[in-house]
């Protein structure tokens, strides 16, 4: 065998990431399609189980541990950035990926959200948003549009609901993007999250088809969501539509406008995508459907230093300052005096 | 005992009087630098030789409005020739900075003590601001001059004098007058100046690249120290005796530093990695300072967003297979409680760190209690079992911090260590330890085992389940806080399952009863009456014994450092007494777990009154009980530094409510 063909027996294939765990979401979920996408992209980069570690707080999402046969954590709820950040400070080898929901990550673990990502630990971050509390059977969460009626809210939710990828954003994150949980981008999108040195926050729109089902239909309806959604690519106009017939443009007020290609306007004229710029992507998080065609992707991506390494770096360089650790030399800190 | 180096400013012409111990109390606004005299008195006072015990009591606002009695700041010094256990009840010299700090301590000055103010500050406006009546001084009050030997030195203006010629502004100056006090203070009680001078030169001149600073308070500090001996004020100067003490090496320590000292010790006894998680939080942030300084071995500290943080990525830390450790006072610890319920569950050894304030709620933050034994033990939802051990002194905290390590490890399970801002801010003289004669702490970690099934929840002897760590091939498992099933770790909701799970991690706890060691009695094996303590009330109840066995009577003492599991042979210690008293500084939470679980009449001497306990409210508690004058009264109370029986039940109408007595 050549040393290509025995590195592909040994590879891991998706199944060899599934855990002996039956999978208990309710069947239809979304959930099992991004459980499949992340088995499948941790087997195609080469992840090892040993090295990989899942952790999550509590929600319908949070069981995601379970379901993966490597190491995982079902921690409490809103907590799941404060353990991933223990993993990782620990052990900065290990590959740490944590799943959260709505509820779980923007309401009850909000404060950990942007800590996270604010110190940007080598952690990818998958929010799975499908805009209803469904473990506790339908109740309104952050991001359920204003008006939502549902067992908590029989006149209709008055909560103004946020936008997941601007709060991250705000929270100096170093890779933002955002999925759909039965779109082909999920995949992608997934594999630069895993490719990312640090903090990567992935929204995904995900059905819970039990309590909140079509929450996305717009998104994902295949006859109609080409012209629904903007499927980001670096450097590109942002074209969009079945016919790829509309785009983005900015007006002289600097506020995006959906326009038709063709008629006065070419392809050079839209916005083109730029990774790396931060207020392009902020203003990307807050275009939203039905007035604006939503982004798909990649919204920001930079390159930062990771809070552990930083910190391992701190450690090394104050014992190469200060000599090997000396536990005597601990306890005689001071002054000392003797009796005899 | 070595020779301490001498300074030339010993010599003096001025009478001795010997004295077996003393207590002096530095008190001034919190921006009078009181902490720092009171430091560096203690240090010097160590070095010298003498036993000594700290009591460092500050304001809970960092500036309190300046010359009021809420932001006075004190720091109280007990030092002595013999082995002492406290600070001191009484107290022998008083240093009032201004008439806020006379006000607030004069009540603590024994009669005829000696009282050094600062007349300068004296002025009109400095007493409306403490509080005293329009055209009333304290310092004129016959009743004061009579009971107290008052000395007036105005130690704002001698400073000024000393360093006019410094090149200093008024404001920099003025701040040097601690040292002039301090000198001065050196002087009375003839202590050599030399680590003051030095901590100076270092701090001021080294450190802040300030040595103008430092030679102005070198300056004003001799000043101090020649003023005493030229002036005709102190017809007598004082001495006190250096201690004997076992041969060994030592340094001063606080309580805070002994247990950041002791985590990181006790990581390399492990070969860990200590990761400290804390989030600030008066009075234990001291720890998160002292391992923060402590890179270089190998200590990492993160300073989470909050303590629930704080508490998780603890526990991350320990899941990865490092030593994970956080640190609270009581609102922290209420806020930790269900991730530490979830460490519990998941059996991860974790180490919590309390240093109690008082309580309930915000409570006193800078005041010392023992109110968190409760919800140490039980302040969890479900039946949840941990180890809780507890502190009983300054240099102590180095002992326990390991320890708790140990069983947390051995055990795999999350301890909770009880220390208080009483001995967390206190020091004492530490024996420094021989490193190489510190037991390692074994750590396990399983490998796979071709062909065998990993189960994460199996059980060693000791019933711990096995300490597996992500990185290790075959033995991906995962953990969380649904119940788990026995063996497998997987979920489980079978209730057999359930009853027997809960049963099991009762056990384990149970189990680490056989690493306890028996308590040790202090007196007779039989008596009168047996006081239990725990914690940082060891030093009062320990002086309170020995002084009523030195009367002749029939009081013994142990001290508990493991409140859960308690000590094999507690209860049958507690049968050979004809009585039993719980001396706590909360209302009654050991006592309340003595008479439930061995069915014994303990009764309480409770105080919240954010101070450690006087040992003379011991002793006068001990006689009470020893003259069969308690009744049924479950409890004592003591109020206003004396247990009184007549000044026992609560009258409100003292405090202007009109309520009925219950």
């Amino acid at each position: 065998m050549t040393a290509d063909a025995q590195l592909n027996v040994l590879k891991l294939k998706p199944k060899d990431f599934a855990s002996s765990q039956d999978v208990r979401w309710c069947p239809g979920c979304g959930d099992y399609a991004i459980l499949n996408q992340v088995r499948r992209i941790c087997a195609k980069i080469g992840q090892t189980r040993e090295n990989t570690v899942f952790i999550s707080g509590i929600g319908c999402s949070s069981r995601f541990p379970y379901y993966m046969e490597t190491y995982g954590m079902h921690s409490i709820h809103g907590r799941a950035p404060a353990f991933a950040s223990g993993v990782k400070l620990a052990n900065p080898d290990l590959d740490v990926w944590q799943v959260t929901g709505d509820g779980d990550g923007l309401s009850i673990g909000g404060n950990h959200l942007l800590h996270v990502l604010r110190r940007n630990f080598n952690i990818k971050i998958l929010l799975f948003n499908n805009r209803i509390y469904g473990l506790t059977k339908g109740q309104y969460s952050p991001t359920s549009e204003e008006g939502k009626k549902t067992k908590s809210s029989p006149m209709g939710a008055i909560d103004m609901p946020l936008s997941p990828l601007s709060v991250a954003l705000a929270a100096e994150a170093s890779f933002v993007a955002r999925a759909i949980d039965v779109d082909k981008n999920l995949g992608d999108v997934l594999e630069r999250a895993a490719m990312h040195e640090g903090s990567a926050f992935v929204e995904i729109y995900q059905d819970c088809n039990v309590f909140n089902h079509h929450a996305f239909e717009y998104a994902t309806n295949k006859d109609s969501k080409e012209d629904h959604i903007l499927r980001l690519e670096h450097g590109k106009p942002m074209i969009f539509g079945k016919d790829k017939d509309k785009g983005i443009w900015l007006d002289g007020n600097r506020k995006p406008r959906v326009v038709e290609l063709g008629k006065g306007i070419q392809a050079d004229d839209l916005l083109f995508h730029d990774e790396h710029d931060e207020s392009l992507s902020f203003l990307l998080s807050r275009m939203t459907y039905p007035e604006f065609p939503e982004p798909m992707g990649v919204f920001y991506q930079i390159e930062d230093e990771c809070y552990e390494n930083l910190l391992q770096k701190q450690v090394d360089d104050a014992i190469a300052a200060k000599g090997k650790p000396d536990l005597q030399a601990l306890f005689s800190s001071g002054d000392i005096f003797e009796v005899k | 005992m070595a020779a301490s180096s001498n300074t030339e400013v010993l010599e003096s012409n001025k009478p001795t009087e010997e004295l077996a111990s003393a207590v002096i109390r530095f008190a001034g606004d919190s921006g009078d630098g009181m902490q720092l005299a009171g430091t560096q008195f203690t240090d010097t006072s160590a070095i010298f030789g003498n036993d000594v015990a700290t009591l460092p009591d500050f304001p809970a606002e960092i500036r309190a409005p300046a010359g009021t009695v809420a932001g006075v700041s004190g720091f109280q010094i007990n030092f002595a020739a013999s082995d002492i256990h406290t600070p001191g009840d009484e107290v022998n010299a008083l240093i009032a900075m201004n008439p806020a700090a006379f006000k607030a301590h004069i009540d603590d000055v024994q009669q005829g003590g000696i009282i050094v103010v600062n007349e300068d500050e004296y002025s009109k406006i400095n007493l409306r601001k403490a509080g005293y009546p329009e055209d009333y001084n304290p310092l004129d009050d016959e009743k004061y001059e009579t009971k107290y030997r008052i000395t007036k030195v105005p130690i704002t203006r001698l400073n000024q004098e000393a360093l006019a010629e410094s090149g200093m502004g008024a404001k920099e100056i003025n701040r040097c007058k601690n040292m002039f006090a301090l000198g001065l203070i050196y002087w009375l009680y003839q202590r050599p100046i030399d680590t003051t001078v030095k901590y100076l030169e270092d701090y001021f001149g080294k450190k802040k690249h300030l040595p103008a600073v430092a030679e102005a308070n070198v300056k004003t500090l001799k000043a101090g120290y020649f003023f005493g001996e030229t002036t005709e004020m102190f017809p007598v100067r004082f001495h006190v005796a250096r201690a004997p003490v076992d041969p060994g090496r030592y340094r001063k320590i606080g309580g805070n530093e002994a247990t950041a000292m002791g985590f990181a010790t006790a990581a390399q006894l492990a070969s860990k990695t200590l990761v400290y998680c804390s989030y600030p939080i008066t009075p234990a942030t001291d720890v998160l300072h002292s391992l923060a300084a402590m890179r270089n071995f190998g200590v990492k500290t993160f300073q989470a967003e909050d303590e629930i943080a704080a508490m998780c990525s603890a526990i991350g830390v320990s899941f990865a297979g490092q030593l994970g450790v956080t640190g609270t006072s009581g609102p922290g610890l209420a806020l930790k409680s269900e991730a530490l319920n979830l460490a519990m569950m998941m059996e991860l050894p974790v180490v919590i760190i309390n240093v109690q304030r008082g309580g309930p709620s915000t409570g006193l933050p800078t005041k010392t209690e023992q109110s968190d034994l409760l919800q140490a033990l039980y302040g969890r939802n479900g039946d949840s079992p941990l180890v809780v051990i507890a502190a009983q002194s300054p240099g102590d905290c180095f002992d326990t911090a390991i320890e708790a390590t140990r069983l947390a490890i051995k055990y795999m399970v999350p301890v909770v260590m009880l220390t208080d801002g009483y001995i967390g801010n206190g020091a004492e003289p530490w024996r420094i330890p021989e490193a190489s004669e510190l037991k390692p702490i074994e750590v396990k970690h399983p490998v796979h085992e071709e062909g065998k099934v990993f189960q994460p929840y199996s059980r060693d002897e000791n019933l711990a389940r096995p300490w597996a760590i992500p990185g290790t091939k075959g033995l991906q498992h995962r953990l969380g806080g649904l119940e788990k099933g026995h063996i497998s770790g997987n979920v489980s909701y079978d209730f057999e399952n359930h009853q027997f799970m809960t049963d099991l991690r009762r056990m384990k706890i149970e189990k680490v009863a056989q690493d306890v060691p028996d308590l040790h009695v202090h007196g007779e094996e039989t008596g009168d009456l047996l006081l239990v303590g725990w914690g940082g009330t060891y030093g009062s109840i320990l002086t309170a014994t020995d002084r009523a066995r030195a009367a002749g009577k029939k009081v013994a003492c142990i001290h508990l450092r493991h409140l859960n599991p308690m000590p094999k042979n507690l209860g049958k210690i507690l049968k050979n007494y004809k009585q039993v008293l719980v001396p706590e500084l909360n209302t009654g939470q050991l006592r309340l777990i003595l008479r439930g679980k061995f069915l014994v009449d303990a009764r309480g001497l409770n105080k919240v009154a954010g101070k450690p306990f006087l040992v003379e409210e011991i002793e006068q508690a001990i006689e009470i009980m020893l003259a069969g004058k308690l009744g049924d009264r479950e409890y004592l109370t003591p109020r206003l530094h004396k247990v009184d029986l007549d000044d026992q039940d609560i009258d409100l109408s003292k405090f202007g409510i009109n309520a009925a007595r219950i």
